[in-house]
């Protein structure tokens, strides 16, 4: 079979930018790690079942390992009592990393103004993209996912952008 | 049927165990009230009710008693369930139990100061935890009481028997379903102890019910057992209606029913896939989640939601069945058959799935009832005891069905308990599509019902009485009431407080997954590391419902 594409003419070379390079790849080869507290990762189970089917999108290998991932999915409500626990998984995750907050809980506490919830994950970690939602449609997850790989692809995030976050947990 | 009795706080103790041994051996649930805040002064400012349901599983008993000192006997060495309940009522309330074996928090973390459901407490204040409890002091009580370990003179803890490795499941794991962390001590791939901390999840659902109206709370119950989020809205209006003596149509009735058992399977689809995943049957999980996205999209289509439906209101719910629903529900109904006869041809005479499941985390019937399991995780055991049957509601009685049991009260009995039930119930939607009564289905109420739209913006009494409703919220008559129903995890039930406004003075949830869990370590210890994960998986815990 010919792999090479018959078109172009032999040994030809790509010139490119190797950030662009860069960003190419990790556009398609996102780990996500799930960290699913409450209903919405019933929804994030949905996203992974077959009739949304994140593989689609090459973001499948779902990772249950912080150390082996670099999209941390946060989906469900953290409560306070939660709140260590998500934050050294978010350590424990290598550079360079992104955050999805899916649903109102992650991204603002949602409904439960109350003295066990934490009013937002980004409290104690930093969030690249925010999902609305109570639980989010598994359709708003892929979009929040498309967004990031096109994000990726166009070298939007710093990587030094989250340098100066300070949140509750840190310094302690 | 059930009967109120008030009992002096010194008398607890011998009361309730003379009630055990006239046959009310199953402790559905403890809690507190605190009067400080209510129209009327009461006897004394803090109150605890103790309720219990007779081993006939027919009625059911409320036992109060005022607190002169914030302080009463245990009862946990009556009722093993009693531990966790006194423990919580201990976290929320401050009231402290004399000889209670390990009275600690547990849904609260550790650093929390104050009692957040006593009415001092502001609902908002939040707390920081800053460190995760190591949960190293309750393993070595655990350790010391089994003989592991042995107490040295200056009151430290060193190992006197086996080599010991210490592993803590969750509360960040997929096996460990999210929010439940399980802390074990392992000879080898053996559990010797096991000590579970639960919590994670714990969103202040009793609290929140406080500054809410009736028809508010609903979009929370949703959230409690988010697997099912329509039987959790039906457990609470149904005892919302109660107090306020209201029937439903007939209509609304066998519109509930059907939904109940609707989401009885929902429930169990994501329950049987879950733990087949955990046995590494990956296959299955599409086999039973495809029927389930079915079930959402007929749910989205007749209640707006996928998961979160919100659908039922005092007095009735939020609009009638669409047109075409019944062929609808047909098609999914035929789904669910397919999903789940494909996947019993997987398992069903499978040898791996045999020698995972069977006499693998096994619960005997006494003490399932003993810790106030309930359920399919009960039924399991061999006892028949199903709401549905025992006490039925909406009609229950004039369907036919048959309520499943085990023998062993292992993994593979609570998979096929669940399996089988899903038959049941598509037997008893059958049958309710069948006769389903003509006529409206909500109740004609102006004090509990919203007016047609019609009235609101064509009358002024209309507008007025919608305004009522929606800003005060519905009026429940001032006093305390507890109702349940047969959810998918078995006896879901509400005990409410009314002060006569629209707003609970106080809610509380018998949660099914809560007594289960506590339950927990005690089935997993002796057994291998593997199968710890099964028996989890098998029990079903909902963490929103547990932790509530
Ligand atoms: S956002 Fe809504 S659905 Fe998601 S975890 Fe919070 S309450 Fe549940």
């Amino acid at each position: 079979m010919e792999l090479s594409n018959p078109s172009l003419p032999n040994n030809i070379a790509i010139t490119t930018k190797l950030d662009e390079a860069i960003g190419w790849a990790r556009e398609s080869s996102l780990w996500p790690m799930i960290f699913g507290t409450a209903c919405c990762a019933i929804e994030f189970m949905s996203v992974a079942a077959s009739k949304y089917d994140i593989s689609r999108f090459g973001a499948e290998v779902v990772r249950f390992s912080p150390r082996q991932a670099d999209l941390l999915i946060v989906s469900g409500t953290v409560t306070y009592k939660q709140g260590p626990i998500l934050k050294q998984i978010y350590d424990q995750m290598s550079e360079p990393k992104w955050v999805i907050s899916m649903g109102a809980c992650a991204c603002s506490g949602g409904f439960y103004d109350n003295y066990t919830t934490m009013q937002g994950i980004d409290q104690i970690i930093p969030v690249d993209l925010y999902v609305g939602g109570c639980p989010p449609r598994p359709e708003a997850l892929l979009d929040a996912l498309l967004t990031l790989q096109k994000d990726l692809r166009t070298n939007k995030y710093n990587p030094n952008r989250h340098e100066n976050f300070k949140g509750l947990l840190d310094n302690v | 049927m059930f009967e109120k009795m008030i009992v002096l706080s010194d008398e607890i103790h011998a009361f309730i165990k003379s009630k055990y041994d006239e046959g009310f051996n199953y402790l559905l649930d403890i809690t507190a009230i605190d009067y400080s805040d209510y129209i009327t002064q009461q006897e004394k400012d803090f109150a605890l009710v103790y309720i219990l349901r007779h081993e006939s599983f027919k009625n059911y008993i409320v036992i109060k008693t005022y607190l002169h000192e914030l302080e009463i006997e245990t009862i946990s060495d009556i009722f093993k369930g009693a531990n966790w309940l006194e423990r919580e009522v201990y976290d929320q309330y401050g009231i402290s139990f004399k000889n209670h074996p390990n009275l600690r928090r547990v849904l609260n973390h550790k650093e929390f100061v104050g009692h957040p459901l006593r009415k001092s407490y502001p609902i908002t204040k939040g707390q920081i935890l800053h460190e995760t409890d190591d949960l190293i002091d309750e393993m070595n009580h655990r350790l010391l009481s089994k003989g592991l370990v042995c107490k040295t003179d200056n009151g430290l803890f060193s190992e006197c028997s086996k080599d010991l490795m210490f592993l803590n499941l969750g509360p960040s794991h997929p096996a460990s379903h999210g929010t439940i962390r399980t802390y074990v001590a392992l000879d080898g791939e053996t559990v010797e102890a096991a000590v579970s901390e639960i919590g994670y999840l714990h969103r202040g659902f009793e609290k929140s019910c406080e500054n809410h109206t009736y028809n508010q709370i609903i979009p929370y119950t949703d959230r409690l057992n988010y697997c099912s989020a329509i039987s959790n809205n039906i457990a609470f209006v149904k005892t919302v209606e109660e107090m306020l003596g209201v029937t439903l149509s007939e209509r609304a009735q066998a519109i509930r029913v059907m939904l109940l058992e609707l989401s009885r399977i929902e429930d169990h689809v994501v329950c049987l896939a879950a733990v087949l995943v955990d046995m590494g049957g990956l296959t299955n999980y599409w086999y039973m989640y495809n029927p389930r996205e079915d079930i959402y999209d007929l749910l989205s289509k007749l209640t707006g939601a996928r998961l979160t439906n919100s659908y039922m209101r005092v007095g009735g719910m939020a609009n009638d069945l669409y047109e075409g629903f019944e062929e609808d529900l047909k098609a999914v109904i035929k789904k669910i058959q397919h999903g789940v006869e494909q996947t019993l041809a997987l398992i069903k005479h499978n040898r791996i799935f045999h020698d995972r499941t069977q006499n693998v985390g096994v619960i005997s019937a006494e003490d399932a009832l003993n810790y106030a399991i309930t359920g399919p995780n009960l039924r399991a055991t061999g006892v028949a005891f199903d709401m549905r049957k025992d006490t039925p509601y909406y009609g229950y009685e004039n369907y036919e069905f048959d309520v499943v049991v085990g023998s062993v009260g292992d993994v593979y009995d609570r998979v096929m308990v669940r399996f089988a039930e899903i038959d049941e119930s598509i037997k008893i939607i059958k049958q309710v599509m069948e006769n389903l009564p003509e006529g409206d289905v909500n109740v004609k109420d102006a004090s509990v019902t919203l007016p047609d739209k019609e009235a609101v913006y064509g009358t002024i009494e209309g507008a007025m009485n919608q305004f009522k409703l929606i800003y005060e919220g519905v009026k429940v008559p001032v006093g305390e009431h507890y109702s349940a129903l047969e959810a998918t995890n078995g006896e879901l039930g509400f005990f409410i407080v009314s002060d006569g406004s629209g707003t609970p003075y106080k809610v509380k949830v018998k949660a099914p997954s809560f007594t289960a869990m506590s339950a927990y370590p005690e089935i997993i210890e002796g057994s291998q590391l593997a199968d710890a994960i099964l028996t989890l998986g098998s029990l079903n815990i909902i963490a929103g419902e547990m932790d509530r």
